[in-house]
């Protein structure tokens, strides 16, 4: 059986950073395995700009930001088996792939690094009554069509769910010349960038419905109509708000899950909110020497701080391999309090060495203005940034700097207060 | 006097700033929590402008479309009009990320640029 | 002699291939764009041990008959079968008195090992069971199927064994000639016929209309859940509750590819072809099942669907010959145990035309070379259940699209999919693949592998992208190519310009 000191499952931005930087840092024998025909994941699907303004400082769209990585993918001679599709791994690290030119690929690996992103959420997920025609497609699955396979999937078009992938795909089709005639959100606010919200449906006079949801689905063959009802403050449907709207399209962007398959056939353990493994700060899962990192972890919405968290697993897994990590005595578990409902990592397990700080990322639950978020020890404030403003649409990045962790630590807390003394909530 | 109401996109607060015009000059601006708000909705009013991007059809390429923006933000009022003239194109593959597609596009001086590579099939 | 079956539901093709045993012409009408588009793709997909009918009753009768006759049929026709057994649940004394009586009913049937089991028994067969679960009545005999393959299945042996199924193409009349059958009027025109089976499931009392035989069917709408593979070992067996009064109540069962099924609740309609879901529903299922299993989870749905019985009002099947016209067989009625009897049934109706063929001097002869089997396809989740995927290797040797997975939930690969359209009844929609290689039937349905199957479909089929459909003509996928809506617009707006 071949053996391999990486194998990185998944080709988009994740996978392909976390394979150069543990070339980087001069790993030589790495594969990356890729079910699609192209690398870079769902960028090449996303066309619109909106990329690597944190990252490379510089506004790109989907594919150019993954054109990047690609360039130097190939410049390092890093192997990329494309139109691979891996279908088992076990606890042993024996991967088993499956391609046209190879058959049943069997390789072992010192090192795993997941990246295999995630999946949209369907009907079924948030269970719409009704029929079941032709015409009802996630999102995503319509932006595949519409930028990558050159056809438009409907005319009349109704979008369920506010997030990014919602409104982008609102102007994608109102450009296509498409009718869009309404997106709907549950929630009392859009998850999606207000930047989204303004270009994408306010140029187009595209009306927004928040607190609205999709009641009944209706079409024999093809949609003909859906009722759409609003719902109150606890999601209950307030009676006597149905109304139809015709449509032969309905787009269903509510919400991504990570595509965990493969980390389940190694018995990992599932975190609750984020769907994703449980990692330490070097996105080390619980079992030693298997990383994962990007959307496979948790949900991001920006893909600069998938390619920042793909570098830390490629770091560590080239640190793993070069022997040069050490256990902490009792490892720190990092515990979200108020307002926050994840962090990655869940916890610190190796001695810093050189590093200067790690990076935490975390979600809140609700809307926030004017916030502190703060991390304690013993219910003491060790440190704080200030925050103007926190959502539950945007993921929070900070530092935790290695200065501040004490051997003894056994647990740090992260909570988001209001700052006090200072105005709160928008005029 | 006109009140134009534009909301800053400059983080997720998203403040409603109104911009108040008497004959073509603003003489007021409010709502905005922060200098970046200002200087948005200022643009915004005199001057709003969009990246575009979309596709553009692709004969004997490894795929059927190839994706494409302005290389650089064109007037907002113009986007539905570029696109019937992109909606005309058709190119022929092999192209290279970053080739011009369609020059100077409704005369704004802006190019349509490719955004990926499109083998040929 | 041409004999023409109406309705390709799992009973018109039963017949059809017991009837493609003989020498003579089958044809088989459907109206929709594949067989197994009726009741026979959405039901409980069990093979009832037969304790439940009265055996004076010809449902009773043709249930206890066929039952054991599935495993050798699921072998030969490449079928997933599985005899798992199953409990009908008690929780009180009266329950189990009800449970004795059915015990009885069943052995009077001729199951004789039916058996009342305590509830020690029951919790190490079924550890999620309703801790109040105090008695069951276990079947042994009781399986699960995929009633939707079994349909296809049996169609695809008969095209094999030289019958015709003729898609797309509905009966709207018929026609006789002194007093006899000679023909069906079709929305593809006429086809002459000397003899007409009427196995239209929901309308079959429409086609007996047209031969003045009068039969009311009273639709029973039945919503389904089906869970998740990840909670496919929530239970073993096939669970039943104390039945209510319409149907067998909320079921809880294991379906053969490793999914848990839920339901079906019990409303009348009207409409026979309403077929849609509610809220409502829902929370009357997992109400009931949870009744049994409480831990049935509320996130895990992964589709949703629902089917209508057939009910007449006598509550038992009939297969007989038309009282007024020569030549017309009417099998109506065909609810709960109808999956379950089709051996008998088909070899019922079988014999009736052997009677009236042999009365109307046709000679059936019985084929020599009738192919009892279908062909054993490769799937590669087949070999992934049975932990040998090594040997898939020699299948992707032989032809690459083997290689190459197309559905990432419940791994089909291209070749699976080619199979599936190249097949006797050809997949022609996403559905039809769906049901024949299980492609957009996992967690995602059809989110990944939608596009791609779209393609396949498009390049076998030689057709246009824009045609290909979900189930059959006017439930197309796509609407346009890209940049066709604004062409067309600008074309429309220069047409009003110079006019
Ligand atoms: C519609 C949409 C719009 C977005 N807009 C923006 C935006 O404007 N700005 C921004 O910064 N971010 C945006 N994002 C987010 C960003 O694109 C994602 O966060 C990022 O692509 C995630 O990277 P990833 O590598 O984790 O996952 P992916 O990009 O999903 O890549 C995972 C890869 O793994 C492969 N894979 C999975 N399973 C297997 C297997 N078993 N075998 C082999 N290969 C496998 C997949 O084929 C895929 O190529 C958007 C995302 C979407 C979906
Ligand atoms: C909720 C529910 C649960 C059930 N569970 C079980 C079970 O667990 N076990 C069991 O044994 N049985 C069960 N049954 C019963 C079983 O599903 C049916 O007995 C069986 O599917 C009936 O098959 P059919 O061929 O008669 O009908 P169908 O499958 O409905 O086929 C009839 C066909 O005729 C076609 N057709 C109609 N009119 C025309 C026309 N004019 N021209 C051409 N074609 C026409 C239709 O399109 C259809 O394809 C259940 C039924 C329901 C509703
Ligand atoms: S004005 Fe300042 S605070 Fe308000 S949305 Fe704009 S950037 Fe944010």
């Amino acid at each position: 059986m071949k053996n391999y000191k990486i194998i990185v499952i998944g080709a988009g931005p994740a996978g392909l950073a976390a394979a150069l930087q543990a070339s980087k840092d001069g790993i030589d024998d790495i594969l990356v395995l890729e079910r699609d025909k192209y690398m870079g994941g769902i960028l090449p699907q996303c066309i619109h700009n909106g990329f690597g303004l944190e990252y490379f400082d510089q506004e790109l769209t989907g594919p150019e930001y993954a054109d990047k990585f690609i360039k130097d993918i190939d410049k390092n001679n890093i192997k990329v088996l494309t139109e691979t599709m891996v279908l088992n791994i076990n606890q042993d690290k024996i991967i088993t792939a499956l391609n046209k030119s190879n058959g049943v690929l069997k390789m072992k690996a010192n090192t795993i690094i997941l990246a295999m992103g995630c999946r949209e959420r369907t009907r079924e997920n948030i269970q719409i009554p009704g029929d079941r025609p032709a015409g009802i497609l996630s999102a995503g699955t319509a932006q595949r069509y519409t930028n990558i396979e050159g056809f438009i999937p409907g005319k009349e078009v109704i979008i369920l769910g506010s997030g990014d992938i919602g409104l982008i795909m609102a102007r994608r089709m109102k450009l296509e010349g498409a009718n869009v005639k309404a997106v709907l959100e549950i929630m009392p606010f859009s998850s999606g960038l207000v930047r989204n919200k303004v270009q994408c449906l306010d140029d187009f006079d595209i009306p927004l419905k928040l607190k609205h949801t999709i009641t009944r689905i209706e079409g024999k063959k093809r949609l003909k109509r859906v009722e759409i009802s609003k719902v109150d403050k606890d999601f209950n449907l307030v009676e006597g708000t149905q109304k139809w709207i015709d449509c032969d399209t309905l787009l269903l962007s509510v919400g991504l899950i990570p595509e965990n398959e493969l980390s389940k056939a190694m018995n990992l353990k599932l975190h609750p909110v984020t769907g994703g493994v449980y990692v330490n700060e070097n996105r080390e899962t619980e079992l030693k020497g298997v990383y994962a990192c990007g959307n496979v972890l948790h949900v991001h919405d920006l893909v600069d701080w998938v390619s920042e968290e793909a570098e830390i697993a490629g770091r560590s897994a080239a640190e793993y391999l070069n022997g040069n990590q050490e256990k902490r005595n009792q490892p720190i578990k990092i515990t979200p309090e108020k307002n926050v409902t994840y962090t990655v990592p869940q916890k610190i397990e190796y001695k810093f060495k050189d590093k200067k700080f790690i990076k935490i990322f975390l979600r809140v639950e609700k809307p926030m203005e004017n916030v502190k978020i703060v991390f304690s020890h013993n219910e003491k404030s060790i440190l704080s940034y200030d925050k103007k403003i926190v959502m539950p649409g945007e993921m929070v990045t900070v530092n935790l700097p290695a200065a501040l962790i004490k051997n003894d630590m056994e647990e740090i807390k992260l909570s988001i207060v209001e700052k006090v003394g200072e105005k709160n909530g928008r005029t | 006097m006109e009140e134009h109401d534009i909301i800053c996109t400059g983080c997720p607060k998203g403040c409603r700033v109104t911009v108040t015009v008497e004959k073509d000059e603003i003489t007021d601006i409010k709502g905005f929590e922060c200098p970046t708000g200002k200087e948005y909705a200022i643009n915004e009013y005199k001057n709003p402008t969009r990246i575009l991007p979309t596709t553009v059809r692709v004969k004997e390429g490894e795929f059927p479309l190839v994706p494409v923006k302005t290389a650089k933000p064109i007037p907002k009022s113009l986007l539905l009009e570029a696109m019937k003239v992109i909606a005309e194109k058709e190119v022929i593959a092999p192209i290279k990320i970053g080739d011009t597609v369609i020059e100077n596009i409704l005369d704004t001086s802006v190019n349509i640029v490719a955004t990926r590579n499109i083998e040929k099939k | 002699m041409r004999i023409i079956i109406i309705g390709a539901g799992v009973i018109g093709t039963a017949i059809a291939r017991e009837l493609s045993r003989y020498e003579t012409d089958v044809v088989l009408l459907e109206k929709t764009a594949d067989v197994a588009n009726g009741t026979s793709k959405a039901n409980s997909g069990i093979i009832h041990a037969g304790y439940n009918a009265d055996f004076n009753t010809l449902k009773g009768k043709l249930n206890v008959k066929s039952n054991p006759v599935f495993d050798k049929l699921c072998a030969d026709l490449k079928v997933p079968f599985k005899r798992i057994g199953s409990f009908v649940v008690g929780f009180n004394e009266q329950d189990l008195k009800e449970l004795k009586k059915k015990k009885e009913n069943g052995e009077k049937n001729g199951l004789n090992n039916l058996e009342i089991i305590g509830r020690k028994q029951l919790i190490s067969q079924e550890p999620n069971i309703n801790k109040n679960a105090k008695y069951a009545l276990y079947a042994p005999e009781a399986a699960i199927i995929s009633p939707y393959e079994l349909t296809i299945a049996y169609a695809d042996n008969a095209v094999i064994n030289g019958a015709q199924v003729v898609l797309n193409t509905e009966v709207y009349d018929l026609y006789f000639e002194d007093g006899k059958i000679s023909g069906v009027k079709t929305n593809q025109g006429e086809i002459k016929a000397d003899l007409v089976i009427n196995a239209a499931g929901l309308y079959s009392d429409k086609i007996a209309g047209m031969a003045n035989d009068e039969f009311k069917i009273n639709p029973r709408k039945g919503e389904y859940h089906l869970f998740d593979k990840e909670y496919g070992d929530i239970v073993n067996h096939i669970l039943f509750p104390m039945p209510a009064k319409n149907s067998k109540g909320i079921l809880v069962l294991p379906t053969v590819h490793g999914n848990i099924l839920i339901g079906p609740n019990a409303y009348d309609t009207n409409d026979k072809d309403e077929l849609s879901t509610t809220n409502k529903g829902l929370d009357e299922i997992l109400k009931g099942a949870r009744r049994l299993i409480p831990e049935i989870p509320e996130k895990g749905i992964i589709t949703s669907f629902s089917g209508l019985r057939a009910a007449l009002d006598s509550g038992d099947f009939h297969i007989d010959f038309s009282k007024n016209k020569g030549g017309l067989i009417n099998i109506i009625g065909i609810q709960s145990p109808g999956l379950s009897s089709t051996p008998a049934i088909s070899e019922m109706v079988v014999q009736m035309v052997k009677d009236y063929s042999n009365s109307e001097k046709y000679n059936l002869k019985l084929k020599k070379d009738f192919k009892q089997e279908n062909p054993k396809l490769p799937h590669y989740y087949e070999y992934e259940e049975k932990e040998k995927v090594d040997e898939w290797q020699k299948i992707v040797k032989e032809n690459e699209d083997y290689g190459e997975i197309i559905c990432r939930c419940e791994h089909v690969s291209r070749g699976e999919i080619i199979d599936a359209i190249n097949s006797p009844v050809p997949a022609q929609t996403i559905d039809g693949i769906k049901r024949r290689t299980r492609a957009s039937s996992g967690r995602c349905q059809a989110g990944f592998c939608g596009p791609r199957l779209l393609k396949i479909l498009s390049d076998q089929l030689d057709i246009d992208p824009l045609q290909v459909s979900k189930k059959g003509s006017g439930s197309q996928i796509l609407k346009a190519r890209s940049k066709q809506l604004i062409l067309e617009k600008t074309k429309q707006d220069k047409k009003a310009g110079d006019q």
